[in-house]
C-alpha cells in the first residue's frame, strides 16, 4: 500500500519532467488532463454516486471559469464605472478568495439547477440539464447587451495567473537547478489538486451520505420510507459536483488567461460524462482512467494521425478532429457492448452468490 | 399509540377508501385485513405518507402527525416495509441496515470529508448496531452478502432489520408471508412476537389468515374502502359482514 503510494507520487512528480523533453504541448495536455480528472470526478458524483444523469454538467465548469475571469481581469474594471471607482488598480482577486468564490458561485447554480428537476429521472432530467447547460452557454455567448457582463463571443482576456505568495504560476521557477516552466508549475498544482478532490470523493462514497446516494439511486422510494430526506440528499450532490466543476473552472481559466463562450459546449459535457462511462460509473479509479484516457488521446492522435496522412498521401485527407469524434463513438460502442460497466468498474458490493450456503433464491415469486 | 380517524381517498371515480380509521395500542399486534381490492394497502400509504389523503387525522404516540412527506413519517417513528420486496438490491445486507441508520444520524457532508472524530464514532455505531439488528432478525451470516442474492424469506427478514434500524414506534407490515413457506411463516411469527415483547407496536396486513388469528391482538376489516368489523380475531372471524365480503353473501349464516 505505501509501496504503491509512493510509486505513484514519483510517477506524477516525474511525468511532467519527461513530458517536457518532448515538448511544452505534452506538459499543457498532462494539465489539462488533471483539470478533467476533477471534472470527471465531480460528475461523477452526481451521475455515478446519485444516479442523476446531468448532459450539462459542462456549464458548471462554465460558472466557475467566468466567475474566476471576471474576478481576476479588468473587464468589470472597464465597464462598470461604479467598480473602477472602488478599484481604481483594478480587482486582482487573490486566488485564495476567487477560486472558493468560483466554486461557491457554481455550487449555487448547481442547486439553482437541482431544484426544478427533483422530480425527474432518467431521460427526462437528461434533457432538462442538457437545456440547462445550453443556456448557460447562450447567456455567456450574449450577455455583452445590455449590460456588457461576458464580452459575448469575444470573451474575457488577461485574465490573472495562479499567484501563491511570491510564486508566480505564469513565470519559470528554478527549484535546486531544475528549470520548471509555467506549465510544469500549473501541472503540479492541478495535480495536487485533483487528488484532493480524489481524497474528497473517496471519502464521501464511504460515508453516511454516500450511503444515501447510493441508497436513493437503488430505489427512492424505499430510501424516502427509511426517512432519507430525498430532496436535500440530491441537491447535495448537484452543489457537490458543481463545487468540483466551479474549480477546475476557475483553474481552467487562470491556467488559459482567456475564456470565451466556445469552451463550454454540449461535446464537452458529452465528453465528460464518456469519461466517466468509459472508465467505470462510480467507482474513482475507473473514472480517473476515463479521464485521462480521454484527454490524453486526442493529443496523441494529433500527433501521429496527422503526420502520418501527410507523409502518406502528401495531405491531411480527414481532420483529426473529425477522426476523433468517429473513434470516440466507435469506442464507446464497443464498450457497451464488452464492458457496459465500463474498462474498470466498480467492484459489485458483497460477494457474488456462488458462495451461499442457505437456501436457493426464490426473487420471481412475487406477489 | 397510532390514532387515525375519518381518512377518504378518491382516486378518480374510485373511492378507495372512506371514514377509515384504527386505534392501536401500544405493543398490540394489530392486523388490517380484507379481500383484494379493499383498500389495505392505500391505507397503508396513507399513514406511511406515501399517498395524500383527501381527509383524515392522524396521531402517533400522543401527537397529531401530518403524512405528507414520507421521510418525515419516517422521522416521527413509522417504518414500513413493503408488499413487493424494495431493498437496495446492489447493497449488502449489512449496508442496507445501515442506511436504514440514517435518519437517526446527523453526520453531513463536511464531518464525513474531514473524517472528524465524531463522525468515526457515528459511522462505528451505524456498523454496530446494523450487526446487531442482522443477528436480531436471524441472517447475521448474511450482511456481507449482496441483498438480491438472498432467499426470499431472508429479503423479507433483512427488510425488517432495515426498518427496525429507523428506532420506530410502529412497524408497519405490509404482508410480510407473502411467499413465505410454512417454515419461513413459523419463523417470521416467532420474530414478530418477540419484536412486540421488545416494545414495538406492529401493525400488518396480511392474507394468511392462519397467521393473523393466532398472531393479532386486534383486527380491523375492509372492504371496499369502508371498515366493516372491528374487534378481536375471535370476533371477527364469526362475523356475518366479514364471512360476506370474503366468500359472497350464499355462505354467510342467515
Amino acid at each position: 500500500m505505501l509501496g504503491a503510494t509512493v510509486s505513484i507520487a514519483l510517477v506524477l512528480l516525474v511525468l511532467p519532467l519527461v513530458a517536457g523533453w518532448l515538448g511544452p504541448a505534452w506538459v499543457r495536455t498532462l494539465g489539462f488532463a488533471a483539470l478533467y480528472v476533477m471534472l470527471a470526478l465531480g460528475l461523477n458524483i452526481v451521475v455515478g454516486f446519485a444516479g442523476l444523469l446531468d448532459l450539462g454538467y459542462i456549464a458548471f465548469y462554465a460558472v466557475g471559469a467566468y466567475t474566476f475571469a471576471l474576478l481576476g481581469s479588468p473587464h468589470l474594471v472597464q465597464n462598470f464605472p461604479a467598480i473602477a471607482q472602488l478599484f481604481p488598480n483594478g480587482l486582482h482577486v487573490p486566488i485564495w478568495a476567487a477560486i472558493p468564490l468560483g466554486a461557491a458561485v457554481a455550487a449555487g447554480f448547481g442547486v439553482l439547477l437541482g431544484t426544478p428537476v427533483l422530480k425527474l429521472r432518467g431521460d427526462y432530467l437528461a434533457i432538462v440539464t442538457l437545456g440547462f447547460g445550453e443556456i448557460i452557454r447562450i447567456f455567456l455567448n450574449n450577455l455583452n447587451e445590455p449590460i456588457n457582463l461576458t464580452n459575448g463571443p469575444q470573451g474575457i482576456t488577461l485574465i490573472d495567473p495562479v499567484r501563491i505568495g511570491e510564486l508566480r504560476f505564469d513565470r519559470a521557477l528554478s527549484v535546486a537547478g531544475l528549470q520548471l516552466t509555467s506549465l510544469q508549475l500549473y501541472y503540479y498544482l492541478f495535480t495536487v489538486l485533483a487528488l484532493l478532490c480524489v481524497l474528497v470523493c473517496a471519502r464521501l462514497q464511504d460515508s453516511r451520505v454516500g450511503r444515501a446516494w447510493m441508497a436513493i439511486r437503488e430505489d427512492e422510494i424505499a430510501a424516502k420510507a427509511m426517512g432519507i430526506n430525498v430532496r436535500n440528499v440530491k441537491l447535495l450532490a448537484f452543489g457537490l459536483g458543481a463545487t468540483f466543476g466551479g474549480v477546475s473552472g476557475s483553474l481552467f481559466a487562470a491556467f488559459q488567461g482567456f475564456v470565451s463562450p466556445e469552451s463550454f459546449s454540449l461535446m464537452e459535457s458529452i465528453i465528460v460524462l464518456s469519461m466517466i462511462v468509459l472508465g467505470g460509473l462510480g467507482h474513482i479509479p475507473g473514472v480517473i482512467l476515463g479521464a485521462v484516457m480521454l484527454s490524453v488521446f486526442p493529443e496523441l492522435l494529433r500527433h501521429s494521425v496527422g503526420p502520418l496522412q501527410t507523409q502518406l498521401f502528401g495531405r491531411t485527407l480527414i481532420d483529426t478532429e473529425v477522426l476523433r469524434m468517429l473513434l470516440y463513438g466507435a469506442a464507446l460502442v464497443v464498450i457497451m457492448l464488452y464492458r457496459p460497466k465500463g474498462l474498470w468498474p466498480a467492484p459489485q458490493h458483497g460477494v457474488a452468490p456462488s458462495t451461499i450456503t442457505s437456501t436457493p433464491t426464490q426473487a420471481s415469486a412475487d406477489s | 399509540m397510532l390514532n387515525v380517524g375519518g381518512v377518504s381517498k378518491r382516486f378518480g371515480g374510485l373511492q378507495a377508501l372512506e371514514e377509515v380509521g384504527l386505534h392501536i395500542e401500544r405493543q398490540q399486534i394489530y392486523g388490517l385485513i380484507g379481500p383484494n381490492g379493499a383498500g389495505k394497502t392505500t391505507f397503508f400509504n396513507v399513514i406511511t405518507g406515501l399517498v395524500r389523503p383527501d381527509a383524515g387525522h392522524f396521531e402517533l404516540d400522543g401527537t397529531a402527525y401530518e403524512p405528507t412527506a414520507v421521510h418525515r413519517v419516517a422521522a416521527a417513528g413509522i417504518a414500513r416495509t413493503f408488499q413487493n420486496i424494495r431493498l437496495f438490491a446492489d447493497m449488502t445486507a449489512l449496508e442496507n441496515v445501515m442506511v436504514g441508520r440514517h435518519v437517526r444520524t446527523h453526520c453531513g457532508a463536511l464531518a464525513s470529508v474531514l473524517r472528524t472524530g465524531t463522525a468515526r464514532r457515528e459511522e462505528e455505531q451505524i456498523r454496530q448496531r446494523s450487526r446487531e439488528l442482522l443477528q436480531y432478525v436471524g441472517i447475521s451470516h448474511l450482511g456481507h452478502l449482496q441483498a438480491r442474492t438472498l432467499s426470499y424469506g431472508d429479503q423479507r427478514r433483512l427488510e425488517i432489520a432495515r426498518a427496525l434500524a429507523t428506532d420506530p414506534k410502529l412497524l408497519a407490515l405490509d404482508e410480510p408471508a407473502a411467499g413465505m413457506n410454512a417454515t419461513e411463516k413459523t419463523g417470521l411469527r416467532r420474530l414478530l412476537e418477540r419484536i412486540r415483547s421488545d416494545g414495538i407496536t406492529i401493525l400488518l396486513i396480511e392474507h394468511d389468515v392462519k397467521l393473523v388469528m393466532g398472531l393479532c391482538d386486534q383486527v380491523t376489516v375492509l372492504d371496499e374502502g369502508r371498515v366493516i368489523k372491528e374487534g378481536s380475531p375471535g370476533q371477527v372471524q364469526h362475523d356475518p359482514a366479514v364471512i360476506e365480503a370474503y366468500l359472497g353473501r350464499a355462505h354467510a349464516p342467515a
